[in-house]
């Protein structure tokens, strides 16, 4: 294994087997807000122990690792087809070791060749920016969470929602009631508003690299984050749709331009289990930093 | 609490009701998506999986051979069960199910052979992989894993005080509708 390699196996392994701070913070205060000896409360409470279990043994938090998703920001210069090698072979490594599931299918044959790499896995966005530091972020989504994400196409007439920020909250707010608690709430919305039917849920899924404790720097995102947030906790659905206080742990919304013609709202769901997880690399591929 | 045996008794298991908490301890068999669509399509059950009285468990658990080249579950915990809607109710008839594990609940026309045929369907907490898995005490067999790769194979699992709720009885209840018709309520309110 080369020291990138070895650093990355390492990120796979932190991020399948443990949930970020801000992420765990939200996941307790919402195990207070329940009502004592209710099956949501209850929900809530093995989800906390399944925190717990799977940091101590190092395992994965949840069965569905899921799909595999690195952000790369990097230097000017950097050798992206070294990394994607490096990155492949940490995922094949992991996989052996059980800090991934064999996960990836061959979608006409069926087959799973139990190496979690083929056409378009793992997924790997990179990004150049004009400093000298490598970080790269990993994002674990599973398949129950990722097949309740919704698209609308604004107007939608069924919903009254218009092209403005009210339809927009009709949409998301509709999304989270046809969610229920399929894709194992309480939930976080990752939204973006506008791009075409690509950008727009590739953005969405970029709100997932905001910490959850943090706030929208547009006012009026963030108005709207709080408003879903708190309209969506008032529904009753509850962890895990067992009905209860909490539906949803946090909204993340971003908006990318549009064209006159297109008007999407894309919205993905991540779980509870939100597995994201970040480094600084140092230039040989060694950990510098941790960034959640 | 409530405690729950395989093979299981059609009475108790038509004495339960939506909400209750219960925990199994016995035999639980995996399927999921590419095991309900072959017995659907008329595949035949591999010889030694017995699911009559017995409860299916929707899951695709992570599961490595260690160095003693023994089976040993790593995580395990349910997916998503609204996929096999179209194949449930078959299979509850066909081979005499009592129960069903999984997440996210089922539509009406398992909750129809449910009733039917007294079976339940159980809510394990998606995600609490390792809370469940803890409640595998040994990998008895596995199925169709050469056919349908690790996650999809048929599992036979020995499990103690496997905690879920029952969310869907055998009475026609059905929490997911409760929940459903109600938030939807609130929803309209708030627009």
């Amino acid at each position: 294994m080369t020291g990138l390699e070895h650093s990355l196996v390492e990120l796979i392994r932190r991020t399948s087997a443990e949930i970020p701070d801000d992420v765990q913070a939200a996941i307790l205060a919402s195990l207070e807000r329940e009502k004592k000896g209710t099956i949501a409360e209850s929900a809530m409470k093995i989800i906390e122990q399944n925190i717990q279990l799977a940091k101590q043994k190092s395992q994965p938090i949840c069965q569905d690792t899921g799909s595999i998703i690195f952000y790369v920001d990097c230097p000017v210069g950097f050798d992206q087809i070294t990394f994607e090698e490096a990155a492949k072979n940490a995922v094949r490594i992991s996989t052996k070791k059980g800090f991934l599931r064999q996960n990836s299918v061959d979608s006409l044959s069926g087959v799973n060749d139990g190496t979690n790499v083929g056409p378009g896995s793992p997924t790997i966005h990179f990004h150049q920016h004009r400093q000298p530091e490598t970080e790269v972020r990993l994002v674990l989504k599973g398949g129950g969470c990722e097949n309740v994400g919704a698209q609308y196409s604004l107007p939608a007439e069924k919903l009254k929602a218009n092209r403005d920020l009210d339809g927009c909250r009709k949409a998301i707010l509709d999304a989270v009631l046809q969610a229920q608690g399929k894709g194992c709430g309480p939930g976080i919305l990752g939204v973006c508003i506008g791009g075409d039917r690509a950008t727009g849920y590739e953005f969405s899924k970029q709100q997932f690299l905001r910490r959850l404790d943090d706030r929208n720097p547009n006012a009026e995102l963030d108005r709207l984050e709080q408003d879903i947030l708190n309209t969506a906790n008032e529904l009753g659905i509850g962890p895990m749709g067992f009905g209860g206080k909490t539906t949803l742990l946090g909204v993340k919304i971003g908006a990318a331009n549009r064209l006159p013609a297109s008007f999407f709202v894309s919205i993905s769901y991540m779980c509870w289990a939100y597995r994201r997880q970040g480094v600084r690399l140092s230039a040989a591929g060694d950990i510098e930093e941790w960034l959640y | 609490m409530i405690h729950l045996k395989t093979p299981c008794d059609e009475a108790q298991i038509r004495s339960l009701k939506v909400g209750d908490a219960v925990e199994i301890t016995g035999v639980l068999f995996t399927g999921r998506d590419a095991v309900h669509k072959y017995l659907h399509e008329g595949g035949e059950l591999p010889p030694g999986v017995n699911l009559r009285n017995g409860i299916l468990y929707h899951c695709g658990p992570v599961v490595i051979k260690d160095e003693q080249g023994r089976w040993k579950v790593t995580a395990a915990g349910p997916t998503t069960s609204i996929r096999e809607e179209p194949y449930q109710g078959q299979l509850i008839k066909e081979f005499g199910l009592r129960g069903v594990i999984g997440k996210g609940g089922m539509g009406d026309r398992t909750l129809a052979a449910c009733r039917e045929f007294g079976c339940v369907y159980l809510h394990a907490i998606g995600g609490a992989a390792q809370v469940l898995a803890e409640c595998i005490k040994s990998v008895r067999n596995v199925y169709l894993l050469e056919k349908f790769g690790a996650p999809e194979a048929i599992w036979e699992f020995e499990v103690e005080r496997f905690p879920s709720v029952v969310t869907m009885d055998a009475n026609g209840n059905s929490l997911h509708k409760e929940v459903f018709e109600a938030s939807q309520k609130a929803l309209a309110q708030r627009l």
